[in-house]
């Protein structure tokens, strides 16, 4: 399956990005292959509306789950009316993140676990 | 005649500017109205102390989809600058109503009409009289956030005939920009403080993008420093007013008391300032006539 991972960085040891709206980038990683692929992600600077941007790039990309720091509500609606899996509080390199996903230690979040606009810095 | 009593800073004193002004104009016998196009947190009613006598709810348009209809084409999505309207898959599709801003591309470019325009409720606009005073507010409703859109619609209650007195909300942001739009005047309040200074000197860099005329009150005078005057001194702008740090002018504000009642002796300073407007105004018009 294909999952989508928030990255600081293009590579597997890249830090996970804590946010998913206004993520460096987006690793979109085939669970069973290994195979990835990183996208830059065009939200970074967006003035509003980051989190339902990116959650199209992750659902345009074929993900099936989401791996991030924090998660707002507007991208946590788009992302579960899509039916992809959320997992927020990911910390350290993407390819732990994977690991800890693919060895089933993530727990699915029940909603968004911050308010909007939590990635701008303001 | 127009004039928007703005600030750079909140807090400096333009609600106190623009009651003040609205009162001591009224008594001199001449038609006013007193807009306060702070929808956000309004707050001359307080001490205008209206009676309200009309309520008049405003609405904007927002996206209405028809899933049944939708073809999943994708096109209202990337048409919206705002992600207010977004397209999954296949024919599954969100709207975000608080994102939209009404412009209504979507309906335009979907191809099956599949999208229909629904009124969402921002806030109400409402009327009174405070003595001979035409009394309008608008007012946003509490989680909604098309702040601009409710000012543009209480602004087209402005009475030609009355001189209209616009409270501005704080800031230079678009509800400013709004707000001071097609103004007469507009009168930056201020305080003499290094905060002061630094926002008012954002304000004038935006009226002065707009193109409108414009004059600085110092309010709390004697606090601070001096370097909001050096700066308007080096910029050439008039400082038409200057309210002195008396607080009995603050004990008259937190009681939601008009200044001229509470302190007659500066009814005078908001007939002049009414009268320097008028003739910095008339200056203007008649370099623009030559």
């Amino acid at each position: 399956m294909k999952i989508a991972v928030t990255s600081t960085g293009k590579t597997l040891d890249s830090q996970v990005d804590p946010r998913f709206g206004r993520a460096a980038c987006f690793i979109i990683i085939d669970t069973d292959t290994t195979d990835f692929n990183a996208i830059d992600n065009e939200n970074v600077a967006a003035a509003g509306g980051a989190g339902i941007s990116s959650a199209k790039v992750v659902i345009d990309a074929g993900a099936q789950a989401v791996l991030t720091g924090n998660c707002g509500p507007n991208a946590e609606r788009a992302l579960s009316a899509a039916e992809i899996k959320l997992y927020t509080g990911v910390t350290g390199t993407v390819a732990e993140a994977i690991e800890l996903f693919k060895s089933g230690k993530l727990t699915e979040a029940a909603g968004p676990n911050v308010q909007s606009h939590f990635g701008t810095g303001s | 005649m127009k004039i928007a009593v703005a600030s750079g800073k909140g807090g400096t004193g333009k609600t106190t500017i623009a009651t003040n002004l609205a009162c001591a104009v009224a008594r001199m016998g001449r038609k006013v109205q007193y807009l306060d196009c702070d929808v956000e947190e309004p707050n001359g009613h307080i001490f205008l102390k209206p009676d309200i006598k009309k309520t008049q709810a405003v609405t904007v348009d927002v996206p209405e989809v028809d899933l049944k209809k939708c073809t999943g084409c994708g096109k209202c999505g990337e048409i919206c600058q705002y992600s207010a309207i977004v397209h999954l898959k296949e024919n599954n599709v969100l709207t975000f109503e608080q994102l939209c801003h009404s412009c209504g591309g979507c309906l335009r470019v979907c191809p099956a009409d599949a999208i229909k325009p629904k009124p969402l409720n921002i806030g109400d606009i409402e009327f009174g009289k405070a003595g001979s005073i035409n009394f309008v507010h608008g007012k946003l409703r509490i989680g909604n956030v098309q702040t601009p859109s409710l000012i543009k619609e209480v602004k087209k209650h402005i009475e030609e005939d009355c001189l209209a007195i616009l409270d501005v909300p704080p800031g230079t942001s678009c509800p400013v920009v709004e707000a001071v739009k097609g103004a007469d005047f507009v009168l930056l309040v201020t305080e003499p403080t290094p905060f002061g200074l630094n926002d008012l000197k954002l304000a004038v860099g935006l009226v002065k993008e707009m193109n409108l005329p414009f004059a600085v009150i110092i309010n709390r005078y004697g606090i601070g420093n001096e370097d909001v005057e050096k700066y308007c001194k080096v910029e050439n702008i008039e400082i038409i007013l200057k309210l002195p740090d008396d607080r009995r002018i603050a004990e008259a504000y937190s009681s939601g008391q008009i200044i001229l009642d509470a302190l007659s002796q500066y009814s005078e300073e908001f007939s002049k300032l009414y009268e320097k407007i008028k003739s910095i105004k008339a200056g203007i018009d008649d370099k623009r006539r030559q």
